[in-house]
């Protein structure tokens, strides 16, 4: 009899006891757990890969400008460029833009007086796009455009790029699917590599994009 | 009372992302604490130049506009 009773005594002290140690363990983790993910939050580089496929002008505006901001925010930004994108890290830069598939293509004169600056030329899309010598035209007038409006060039961004340590990768079965040579490269470009080299660094990237 | 102005970044005519980006390399030239004065003409650059503060750090002190002018001052993270 007696012994049952200490028993019971001992047991709900034990209770107790463990019941009192859970709550101040949980307090304690939690408070830790916070404070140690605070600091690692802190601590964390933002890193940013983008996927370049296309290479004509108003598709390397996209990924030149945003690897650029993000490296100037202090972000670790890699660019892998495959097929036509590739093109866009050759030394010589000779980019233009085509009215073939871009219907929404805003068309409007980049000089002339004011009226016709601010007129879009209402040219039906397949016109446009057959006519020979058009993509030359509009490639002009484009170019003039961003002049006129302050816009850096392709060379300026990739050149601001490549300053602020924006990793180039080039896509290395490209460069051998189209015959060109790896001279026609600019230097900065950090490996040639496929695509199992790249998916490691996009799988721990905060943002991928693909353009 | 005015801060005193250690640098003052001419970013006027430049499109999105150059005032952001011309910033970013006017206040590496500068010291911790130092002051830099961004003048921009694009109207996106108000909205981008607060959200660069923001993100690395420095202090937007000021942003004002005069005309079709943005005047900024950027302090230096210390």
């Amino acid at each position: 009899m007696m012994t049952t009773t200490t028993e019971n005594r001992n047991k709900n002290s034990v209770d107790r006891l463990n019941e009192f140690d859970q709550a101040t363990f949980d307090r304690y983790f939690d408070d830790r757990f916070n404070k140690k993910m605070a600091e690692k939050e802190a601590a964390h580089i933002p890193s940013m890969t983008i996927i370049v496929t296309k290479g004509t002008m108003d598709m390397a505006y996209p990924p030149f400008i945003l690897a650029s901001t993000a490296a100037a925010l202090g972000w670790k930004v890699s660019i892998f460029f495959t097929f036509y994108g590739l093109s866009l890290l050759k030394k010589e830069l000779d980019l233009s833009i085509s009215p073939l598939g871009n219907p929404a293509m805003p068309m409007k004169m980049p000089v002339g007086p004011e009226w016709l600056r601010h007129s879009e030329m209402n040219i039906p899309n397949v016109l446009m796009a057959g006519m020979p010598g058009f993509e030359k035209m509009a490639t002009g007038m484009m170019k003039k455009t961003l002049t006129n409006k302050g816009v850096a060039s392709i060379d300026e961004l990739r050149e601001i790029c490549v300053e602020t340590d924006v990793k180039m990768i080039a896509c290395q079965m490209t460069v051998d699917l189209f015959d060109w040579s790896k001279d026609d490269f600019i230097p900065e470009i950090s490996e040639w590599v496929g695509a199992t080299s790249f998916l490691p660094i996009a799988q721990k990237a905060d943002v991928n994009l693909f353009i | 009372m005015t801060p005193s102005i250690n640098a003052t970044l001419d970013a006027r005519g430049l499109s999105c992302p150059l005032p952001i980006l011309k910033t970013k390399k006017a206040l590496a030239q500068l010291n911790k604490g130092e002051m830099l004065e961004p003048i921009t003409s694009a109207p996106g650059s108000v909205k981008d130049l607060s959200s660069f503060c923001e993100q690395t750090g420095h202090e937007l002190i000021s942003s004002e506009v005069n005309k079709d002018e943005f005047i900024f001052i950027v302090k230096k993270y210390s």
